[in-house]
């Protein structure tokens, strides 16, 4: 056992201090430019609408982190589960499910996922292996943890991706799975979006152990520090990842360095940290604008990508559309999918 | 003076138990902390030290003597310079004197006028009068304790059907901390009967992910207090997924385990969440009283699509009842019985609740006084028809839980009562429940916070304007 975990932290080490990770082909470029540039779209189509009074509540947006869930979904195959906190509409875009249907449940719409029962927080899709969208912070770590006890008991060589924040990482039930998920060498990837601030508080605030990648160490598991803003760095991570859970060695944790660029919620005034600051990382890190340099460089039009944009913008505003226009649910509704 | 060693408690509900083993003989020499016998119960065995020195005098009850009460003498050390002839004089002043002294917690219950350990050796009181509907007539039936009912029952739905599988602390190699899981590890193996580290949170969550993707886990938890700390996963993660996914991702789960007060064992350990989980849609609660109810149930638990918390009682576990004798006995949810039928007055309880219930109307009958004994059985969802239906007959209603009475089940209870049949009330409703104050350790104060059975029948009489 010793040896492998080793080697894991040797490739963390490598992946943090120096050396590009592998390339992509083009066409993965182009994948992840078009999903990444989905998501970005539609948080800021998200964040228009909750402006403009139509979705309600809680809205938390993924803009900026959209290299982790991109990176990730690419390593992954199907079958494999995800799930993960509150701000998860990235990763319900990542696994495949339809801009409209997310869009009408972030405005309470009976065409909504969960027929606009559950809101920005609770969306699932059996369909896409997506089993939510959790709003209690952490919880979702031990559920994900359930989701890969189930690939061990069926004995099928599916992984489970349980996604949490740096601030979720300092609850409890974290290290209650971790233990047991070591302990039943259970296939699952944890993946610490790492965006440097649990709502208003950043890291340093709040975590004893900043280095996320260790937060495993005195159960055993392996775990790597990932460059959360480069979308092929992360792939590279999930794929590792991936391999180690799939050949039954048990959980690997990747710690996603990544930066959120608006506020915890749409309610958020961000005083805890400076303009500069942000607009650093967008300019510096922007996981988008890596990509997009990339493929100009390996001699993409620029109108190639302008179309590619184009088109995504055409499914954020027929989702938008749909989603203000839809019916709400119906009275009856209130009552039902209580008990089944 | 010879030393008497007294047949030891290997917990505070323990009246009785084998003597299984002699590991030394009379007249070997004896050290304190030396292994003398072997005792054991239907849940656990455990050795017998001695805490005084000498000689191995006299053994009083030989190896393989079932049923030996707590506190009975079953051997005499002789000290230094004692011989046999000094046994007589160890008789019965001593025995007598040494018994009151250090008399445990079981022993003293069992002088109670309330429930609990006096009725261990009779059989469960669940076959008074009325037979039960769920049994066809002519059934053999077999006598089991409630222990065993459970356990039968999780074999039986996991040889069904190959996603049942059960989780929990110390549900495996030790058999179940009350030996509920007794075999089962044996016959499944560890791949479906899992023991868990300590980590309710933890592995809470972990069974409610289990079943969202469609396997059918039963969580254990060694008591319900503890489950205080997976509450969150009960609630906001297995009661309302399937609502917030809009039907797309439902959680079929039993979470079981004692429930409510034990013995003597105080306050952190003795709360009855009855009330707590039965206010949750989402939900299903079920509290059973007779062995062949918490057979049934528990089989309809499990194959129940929806979460359902089975809260089960460490009192009630080494009852004996009868279980229908049938391949696939199971009860539906959501449905109350009447075990005694009368015509003056509804008492309505579930769960040990029914020990006092029971017997209050028994006492009641002697006054003339005759009480419709009503086993809630599923809290939710509530079988309000039957306890109207009961209330239009008889016009009066008393309710018995353990809980306590503010924002209690009983509370429920009154409300629906009034709501549906207050122009048949002749009486308010009444509630006894246990007191409203943190479970004492002190044996007479535990006795006074739990309800009892003078509680009910001066309620019911009370309500009769008697």
């Amino acid at each position: 056992m010793a040896a492998p975990k080793k080697a894991a932290a040797g490739a963390a080490q490598d992946k943090t201090d120096g050396g590009s990770p592998p390339e992509f082909t083009k066409e993965q470029e182009l994948k992840a430019f078009r999903e990444m540039l989905l998501i970005r779209r539609f948080e800021e189509k998200a964040g228009q609408l909750y402006g403009m009074g139509a979705i309600g509540g809680f809205c938390h947006l993924y803009i900026g982190q959209e290299a982790v869930v991109v990176g990730m979904q690419m390593a992954l195959k199907l079958g494999d589960q995800v799930i993960t906190g509150y701000r998860d509409h990235g990763h319900m875009l990542a696994t495949g499910m339809e801009a409209k249907g997310v869009m009408a449940e972030l405005t309470g719409r009976r065409g909504g996922y969960s027929k606009g029962k559950g809101g920005s927080m609770h969306m699932f899709s059996k369909e896409k292996h997506f089993y939510g969208g959790h709003g209690i912070v952490g919880a979702q770590v031990s559920l994900g943890t359930g989701l890969a006890f189930a690939n061990h008991y069926r004995g099928n060589d599916n992984v489970s991706v349980a996604y949490f924040g740096d601030g979720a990482a300092n609850q409890g039930q974290v290290y209650e799975s971790f233990n047991m998920a070591e302990l039943w060498k259970l296939p699952v990837i944890y993946v610490i979006e790492n965006n440097r601030y649990a709502m208003g508080t950043s890291v340093s605030r709040a975590s004893a152990q900043q280095d996320f990648s260790k937060r495993g160490a005195s159960f055993n598991i392996p775990g790597l520090q990932v460059d959360g803003m480069d979308v092929r760095a992360v792939k590279a991570a999930g794929d590792e990842a991936a391999a180690w859970c799939r050949s039954g060695k048990g959980p690997m944790i990747l710690e996603m360095q990544t930066y959120r660029y608006r506020g915890h919620s749409m309610s958020d005034p961000a005083k805890y940290r400076t303009r500069e600051e942000v607009e650093k990382v967008r300019h510096d890190q922007d996981p988008i604008e890596q990509v997009r340099n990339r493929l100009l460089a390996a001699k993409v039009s620029e109108q190639d990508l302008k179309a590619i944009d184009a088109e995504v913008r055409d499914i954020v505003n027929a989702s938008a559309d749909f989603a203000q226009h839809d019916p709400e649910p119906e009275a009856a509704e209130l009552w039902t999918d209580v008990y089944r | 003076m010879p030393i008497q060693v007294l047949m030891p408690a290997l917990s505070p509900t323990m009246e009785k138990g084998n003597l299984a083993k002699w590991l030394k003989k009379e007249g070997e020499t004896i050290k304190s902390g030396d292994v003398i016998a072997e005792i054991e119960t239907d849940k656990a065995t455990m050795e017998v030290e001695a805490t005084d020195e000498g000689t191995l005098g006299k053994i009083l009850i030989p190896e393989g003597t079932a049923d030996v009460a707590v506190n009975t003498p079953i051997a005499t050390i002789l000290a230094d310079g004692e011989s046999a002839a000094d046994l007589a004089k160890a008789a019965a002043p001593a025995k007598q004197e040494k018994a009151a002294e250090s008399a445990p917690p079981a022993a003293a219950k069992a002088e109670a006028p309330a429930p609990k350990a006096s009725e261990k050796a009779a059989p469960a009181p669940q076959a008074v009068a009325e037979p039960d509907p769920e049994v066809p007539a002519g059934t053999e039936m077999i006598t089991q304790t409630i222990r065993e009912a459970l356990r039968d029952a999780m074999a039986e739905e996991m040889r069904r059907d190959p996603d049942v599988f059960v989780m929990g602390e110390e549900v495996a190699e030790y058999q179940g901390a009350y030996k509920v899981t007794q075999g089962l590890l044996q016959e499944f193996g560890a791949k479906r009967v899992i023991d868990t580290p300590i980590t309710e949170h933890g592995f809470a969550g972990v069974g409610v992910g289990a079943a969202m993707t469609g396997l059918k886990p039963i969580v254990e938890f060694m008591t319900f207090n503890f489950a205080m700390q997976a509450i969150d996963q009960i609630i906001n993660s297995a009661a309302k997924t399937l609502y917030m996914s809009g039907g797309q991702m439902g959680c079929s789960i039993v979470f079981r385990g004692p429930n409510g007060a034990a013995a003597r064992v105080a306050a952190q350990h003795s709360q009855d969440y009855s009330a707590w989980y039965s206010s949750v849609p989402g939900l299903k609660v079920v509290a059973p009283f007779s062995a062949a109810d918490y057979k049934g149930l528990l089989k309809a638990a499990i194959r129940d699509p929806n979460p359902v918390i089975f809260l089960e009682n460490e009192m009630l576990y080494g009852h004996t009842g009868e279980v229908p004798k049938l391949d696939d006995f199971v009860i539906p949810i959501g449905k109350a019985r009447i075990v005694r039928s009368g015509s003056h007055v509804t008492i309505i309880s579930w769960s040990n609740g029914m020990s006092y219930a029971l017997k209050a109307a028994d006492e009641l009958a002697k006054e003339g006084i005759e009480a419709e004994v009503i086993d809630l059985r599923t809290l939710r969802p509530m079988d309000t028809e039957t306890l109207v239906n009961s209330v239009k007959k008889t016009g009066r209603a008393v309710t018995v839980e353990e809980g306590w009475a503010q924002s209690g089940v009983g509370a429920e209870i009154a409300a629906r009562i009034m709501e549906n049949a207050f122009d048949y009330l002749d009486a308010p409703v009444t509630r006894v429940s246990g007191k409203d104050v943190p479970m004492p350790y002190a044996a007479n104060l535990e006795k006074l916070a739990l309800p009892s059975v003078a509680e009910v029948v001066e309620a019911a009489k009370a309500v009769c304007y008697r």
